[in-house]
């Protein structure tokens, strides 16, 4: 029989081990599904793990995703810190993108990129902050949990965009495609480096991940955030608003995917189409869990699940498995990663079974 | 449009049933769209490879995908004691990609005609014999369980127990009663539901496979248990309600009604935060009758 005894301290060394082991548990995983499909693990795992990461190109992909998982994942670990479970990032994200379309259309050819980008950004910003403040009125008014409401809007959000791209954004010469007009090259984000997708939203996910490790570990509005989401009593106590903790958890992820959502249509994009959400605002809850709701682990974190992203449309393309495969994987991280925390903090102690009886016992 | 959005409904109060019965245990599950996915996905393979008359057979392997899936939540929320709303989210990200993934050889195999739904005789009777009697079995099948469960939960003694276990998991140990093994019996059932309820989605309702097929009645179903107050017989209500409200959207358009369908589209998902609001707006109500333990990990001698 086992048992779970908590450790008196949460083990350092498992920890901070925790996301290479859950890494490891689901490679082990995913071989073994590679060898049930009758594929060859190890040139499979190769394709997924390695192969996305070789020559200029690959890395700039890898940036390409990256930067809008970093983003979503960095505002999503202030509210999981702040325990406001906004799961409804996606959403928040295609707001964003749409609010950015909207102020990308209106460029002409006179416009100037240095009032532009500002703006198309700004919209962003706003587009996602108000889908996220939606929420927070309803949670803080109404009390309506935030986790459904969130998820809901992802929907409500989805539909609009499909109705803008099929209605009144519809391009008049694009042959009838669900499609907005291309954006005028004054409005494209800049490049990194000429023939690569990889754009300067790259260093805005950086410079952020700093703010956000200020804000969340040098500021006392974070330290006020992050005891309303520890201890609830002990905040109210200490008289910090846990009204403020849930406006500026919500706000500030919802901005954040808002913004990936700007950067993505104007970038990498440069049009509004249906296809534009891939499920970066779920995959970022993933990416701010392995990335242990800390700044600079998200960077990491985004970066690795990137490469599941890669890795999936790779082995589409050359092995025609489905794409969903990046999903599974990164399903069973999130299962294994959850597993090693708990591991963390817990160890699994041998009951003897006649001492089992009397364990359970209440002393 | 009746019949219509009863068949829409018995789908959500299936699966809404099943997490009612897990979070009065206190167990908050957030994995329901992918065990329904799942569930749908693992009837319909089923079904494909199994003779027209062995249908049962789907649903059975359905539940028991369901039930699977919420074994794997429960050995993590319930077994190690991992954060219920992450290992929930987890476990529907994974339902999402994993059915996609297996279900992609899936996608244009066609189910063989089913038979009409109904009782034969009764349901050929004029005015009330196709709303009263042309159903399919599990929207009978559900009322029983409705039924049942209300029963269980508020008359039987094993009830009570669930009942006290979501309550005061912490008195319920005190007493000598496996918390965990209750709550991870409660917690299989709500996935048996959903996933007899995704299967009800694949064969009875759409008759196909795609990606995605669920389409978040998961979390509304999810969403439909706070409506409900945690209550049997008005989650049934309620999902019809919202059944009809789905229905809406299609009739409207048949009626030709000038607006978009990716508006109307919105409807189901807008209705379920408006009611929601409506429903908690009254903090201290919703309070009174959420279980209290709900979400909270239980550690056995901590």
């Amino acid at each position: 029989m086992l048992r779970l005894a908590p450790r008196s301290a949460p083990s350092r060394a498992l920890t901070l081990a925790a996301p290479f082991v859950a890494l490891a548990l689901t490679i082990a995983v995913g071989a073994v599904l590679f060898l049930a499909l009758g594929h060859p693990p190890g040139r499979a795992l190769a394709l997924f793990f390695l192969e996305p990461l070789r020559g200029g190109d690959g890395w700039s992909e890898l940036a390409v995703k990256a930067t809008p998982l970093a983003l979503v994942a960095l505002g999503l670990a202030v509210c999981f810190r702040a325990n406001v479970w906004n799961i409804g990032a996606e959403g928040q994200f295609i707001a964003g993108a749409m609010a950015a379309s909207w102020v990308a259309m209106r460029a002409t050819e006179s416009s100037h990129a240095y009032l532009m980008l500002p703006a198309i950004s700004l919209a962003g910003l706003l587009g996602g902050g108000a889908w996220a403040a939606l929420v927070a009125v309803l949670r803080d008014r109404w009390n309506a949990s935030e986790i459904l409401v969130s998820l809901m809007l992802v929907y409500v959000a989805e539909m609009l965009l499909g109705y803008l791209a099929y209605g009144p954004w519809k391009d008049p010469e694009g042959y009838n495609f669900p499609q907005t007009i291309t954006f005028l090259p004054v409005t494209q984000v800049p490049l990194l480096a000429e023939g690569h997708r990889a754009h300067v939203g790259l260093f805005v996910a950086l410079g952020l991940a700093a703010v956000a490790y200020l804000f969340l570990f040098r500021t006392y509005a974070g330290f006020q955030l992050a005891v309303g989401g520890q201890a609830p009593r002990a905040a109210r106590y200490a008289g910090f608003s846990a009204r403020r903790s849930l406006w500026t958890a919500l706000l500030g992820s919802g901005v954040l995917a808002g913004w990936a959502g700007a950067l993505e249509v104007t970038g990498p994009l440069g049009q509004l189409t249906p296809h534009l959400p891939v499920g970066y605002g779920f995959t970022g809850i993933i990416v701010a869990f392995v990335g242990r709701l800390h700044p600079f682990g998200i960077l990491l974190a985004s970066l690795l699940m990137s490469v599941l992203y890669i890795g999936g449309e790779l082995a589409q393309s050359r092995l025609g498995l489905p794409q969903a495969l990046s999903g599974v994987f990164q399903g069973l991280l999130l299962f294994t990663l959850l597993a090693c925390d708990a591991l963390a903090s817990y160890r699994i102690l041998r009951v003897p079974a006649q001492r089992a009886g009397a364990a359970a016992v209440p002393s | 449009m009746l019949a219509a959005s009863v068949s829409a409904g018995t789908v959500l109060a299936l699966a809404g049933l099943g997490l009612l019965l897990n979070e009065r245990a206190g167990v908050l599950n957030l994995g329901a769209e992918g065990m329904m996915l799942v569930g749908a996905l693992a009837g319909y393979a089923a079904a494909l490879h199994l003779p027209a008359g062995l249908t049962i057979v789907a649903y059975l392997a359905a539940a028991l995908a369901g039930a699977a899936m919420a074994a794997l939540f429960g050995a993590l929320a319930i077994g190690i004691g991992t954060n219920q709303y992450a290992t929930g989210l987890a476990l529907s990200l994974f339902g999402v990609g994993f059915s996609a993934f297996v279900g992609a050889g899936f996608v244009d195999r066609q189910l063989p005609e089913r038979a009409r739904d109904g009782l034969p005789w009764l349901r050929d009777l004029p005015v009330l014999g196709t709303a009263l009697f042309g159903y399919h079995p599990l929207v009978y099948g559900t009322l029983l369980l409705a039924g049942g469960i209300a029963w269980f939960l508020f008359r039987s003694r094993a009830g009570l127990l669930l009942r006290a276990v979501g309550e005061s998991p912490e008195s319920a140990h005190a007493l000598g009663h496996p918390v965990r093994a209750i709550r991870l019996g409660a917690v299989m059932f709500g996935g048996a539901l959903c996933g007899l309820a995704g299967a009800y989605v694949s064969l009875a309702y759409t008759h196909l496979w795609v990606e995605n097929l669920i389409a978040g009645r998961g979390w509304i179903a999810l969403a439909l248990t706070t409506f409900a107050t945690w209550r049997p017989a008005r989650i049934v209500l309620g999902a019809y309600l919202f059944g009809g409200l789905t229905m809406l959207q299609f009739h409207l358009q048949q009626r030709g009604v000038q607006i978009e369908s990716h508006l109307l589209g919105m409807l189901p998902y807008l209705a379920t935060v408006v009611v929601l609001v409506l429903i908690s707006r009254r903090a201290a109500w919703i309070r009174h009758n959420m279980p209290a333990s709900l979400g909270r990990v239980f550690r056995p001698g901590t």
